[in-house]
């Protein structure tokens, strides 16, 4: 009888070349993304005078710095313009397909890699940007890689790799109403820390997890790096075959069902062991905000801030009462008392077209008392989002309509919060200065990032959503 | 500046900084609007560019680093945590350029110690209870040696052993670049590629 297998096992083992005598595997990479903060994995490229071994299995997008507002003007910033101009010299030069600036599939790399069917189940895809492991929502290894990483897959078409450990995370039970992924994800860093899946392979599995949509599943992925986890992924499904049929770059006709009939047998074996195994009540999770400046800073929403002298370990005080002063918050402050300055609605976390009808469904018929951005997570979402009406939902309760990308999630491209400033926001990271210099980021859901806009307070959803679907 | 090149790390004797905290993720390490500079330019003045600055532009006194006695520091002392967060390599690239050579921490964010010993600088690994004692040794001393064939870190009259991956370490010591190990395996990566596309012709993008 052979071995049972996790998941990530099946997925490891065809992408391993071979395994040195130092413990590290060479792994054959299916699809490598680039984007314009890549441009120093080039850089090396030609230091070294060589070519990009597979451009065919390398794809370009531009989202980090691009503008979100007057995309018929040139961009103003020369630092920024000569980012963009950037990526398009790289890939033109190397060969490499870039859905640039001006192509109508635009958007962030981890919405639009899936979007495209670029992203199917079965591969290994690296990117150099530490929120690649999304992709893992339809049942691939996907990993954020550094720059020196990002030349050698460049030029190889592989990378090292210790294999990580297991790890599953379940989550049986129901969400209640207003809850969602976002709600879970917070809820497992919170749990767990934000180094606890350091070293791991993260599988998520449970009732909970199968229920969710491919949309819930991509934003629980893309926080696996806030967990410390190296990669993020859940079993690919009907759901997941259905999300992926039909899409451009997806396979077609006869070789997507030979490919469905080999991504069948990808989910874990009913007796695979697993490194470590966490579990969590989906019927006991709350709607949850971020406090502090650290994501696992996370409470549910009827929680009050913590009080650094009722903490036994005088580290962790300091770090509480530090994490206060820079946020602007006082110790045992009800979290619906904290008042906020504007919203972001955006980002490779929470952009995609059900994030925006969620927002939206709080919105409608109300008006925001804060001003608001909201970036699609690409520019087909935004022509969807458009189509359904939801632009005028957004633009009638006060909020500013915009074009996609990375945008103030971390401000490349100027949209910052402005110092001081505290901002509702559904991004992945409430780091000190993340959305700007001075910069104070509370974590959400899109639904409770529209209910604080309503409020111009952190806010419960749950109350605003009775009557409505 | 020149390109950067490996060089070997064996034994380091230099002055050394303590930063208490937990979880410095790599945004405060290197803030984001740095990120466009290319390496070529140096980006020692970046590393934790808003720690070390006010908002007006002046040196914060209090930030371990601004201590006029730590200058020319080669040694970090972190606590837990450190480099979590985004992929970026700049995070590297500011410590190496600044003239760290060696981060110590009880944990470092996974990406973080890739880049790491991709740039020659040595991510360290000791226990909390070691950590405790380094940090404090360290104000006192303000230097610390690192060696890495026996993976010791010493400060006055205290020395703990630390941990790296073997893998890693033997790359530190010789001043390996991971694309000279990989050169050798070139025959076996066409091998493997050919096959693997007649086993999974799926993967390959379909043409649109």
């Amino acid at each position: 009888m052979t071995q049972p297998l996790t998941l990530f096992d099946k997925l490891w083992a065809p992408h391993e070349i071979l395994k040195a005598e130092n413990g590290l595997s060479l792994m054959w990479v299916d699809r490598h993304y680039v984007h314009e903060g890549s441009f120093q994995g080039f850089d090396k490229v030609e230091a070294r005078g060589e070519k990009v071994a597979r451009p065919d299995l390398t794809f370009g997008i531009a989202d980090h710095y691009v503008p979100t507002h007057a995309r018929n003007l040139p961009i103003a910033d020369p630092s920024l313009a000569n980012m963009v101009r950037q990526i398009q010299e790289n890939t033109a030069r190397h060969g490499i397909m870039l859905i640039g600036l001006d192509d109508p599939r635009q958007g962030i790399v981890h919405v639009v890699g899936p979007e495209q069917g670029l992203t199917i189940p079965g591969l290994l895809i690296v990117c150099g940007d530490s929120h690649t492991a999304t992709h893992g929502a339809l049942g691939s290894i996907a990993i954020g890689i550094g720059a020196s990483e990002v030349s050698h897959v460049l030029l190889t078409q592989t990378f090292w790799q210790k294999k990580p450990k297991r790890m599953r995370v379940t989550v049986d039970g129901k969400c209640g109403p207003g809850i969602g992924a976002k709600d879970i994800a917070l809820s497992i860093i919170a749990r767990i820390g934000t180094n606890g899946a350091q070293g791991h392979a993260v599988e998520y599995a449970g009732r909970a997890i199968r229920a969710l949509t491919m949309e819930g599943r991509l934003t629980l992925c893309n926080l696996a790096i806030e967990a410390g986890a190296r990669t993020g992924m859940v079993a690919p499904d009907e759901t997941t075959y259905a999300y992926v049929k039909g899409k451009p770059f997806a396979p077609k006709g006869a070789e997507f069902d030979r490919a469905v009939a080999v991504w069948q047998q990808l989910p874990s074996d009913p007796d695979a062991e697993f490194d470590t195994e966490v579990s969590l009540d989906a019927n006991a999770i709350a709607p949850v905000v971020t406090w502090g400046t650290s994501p696992e800073d996370t409470l549910p929403i009827d929680g009050v801030v913590p009080d650094p002298a009722l903490l036994d370990d005088p580290a962790r005080a300091q770090q509480v009462q530090g994490a206060l002063d820079y946020m602007g918050l006082t110790a045992r402050q009800k979290l619906t008392d904290i008042r906020v300055d504007r919203v972001f609605i955006g980002s490779c976390t929470n952009a995609r077209i059900e994030d925006l009808r969620s927002a939206a469904a709080v919105l409608s018929g109300r008006k925001a008392k804060v001003p608001g951005l909201v970036s699609a997570g690409s520019t087909l979402v935004k022509h969807q989002a458009e189509q359904e009406g939801l632009d005028k939902i957004f633009t009638e309760a006060g909020l500013t309509w915009a074009e996609s990308g990375c945008s103030m999630c971390l401000g490349l491209n100027g949209d910052i919060v402005p110092p001081g400033e505290r901002c509702a926001s559904t991004t992945n990271r409430n780091f000190r200065g993340r959305q700007g210099p001075g910069a104070r980021t509370h974590l959400m859901s899109p639904a409770m990032v529209a209910a604080a806009a309503v409020s111009g307070h952190l806010a419960d959803v749950r109350p605003m959503l009775q009557g409505r679907a | 500046m020149q390109q950067f090149k490996m060089q070997p790390f064996r034994k380091l004797d230099g002055v050394a900084v303590s930063l208490r905290r937990d979880n410095v993720d790599t945004d405060q390490v290197i803030p984001a609007r740095y990120l466009k500079v290319p390496r070529a330019e140096g980006l020692g003045d970046t590393l934790f560019r808003d720690l070390r600055y006010d908002a007006a532009g002046n040196l914060r006194p209090e930030f371990p680093l601004n201590d006029p006695a730590r200058k020319g520091v080669s040694v970090l002392i972190g606590r837990k945590n450190f480099g979590v967060g985004s992929s970026r390599e700049a995070a590297v690239y500011a410590l190496v350029d600044y003239g760290i050579r060696c981060v110590v921490a009880t944990s470092f964010g996974d990406i973080f110690a890739g880049n790491a010993v991709n740039n020659g600088l040595v991510a360290a690994i000791v226990t909390e209870e070691d950590i405790e004692k380094l940090l404090s040794a360290v104000e006192q001393t303000g230097r610390a040696e690192v060696d890495l064939e026996e993976q010791t870190i010493k400060s006055g009259n205290y020395v703990v052993p630390f941990t790296i991956d073997a893998a890693r370490r033997t790359r530190l010591l010789n001043g390996w670049d991971d694309l000279d190990l990989t050169a050798q395996y070139k025959s076996q990566i066409a091998a493997f590629a050919a096959k693997d596309e007649a086993a999974r012709p799926w993967a390959v993008p379909a043409s649109t």
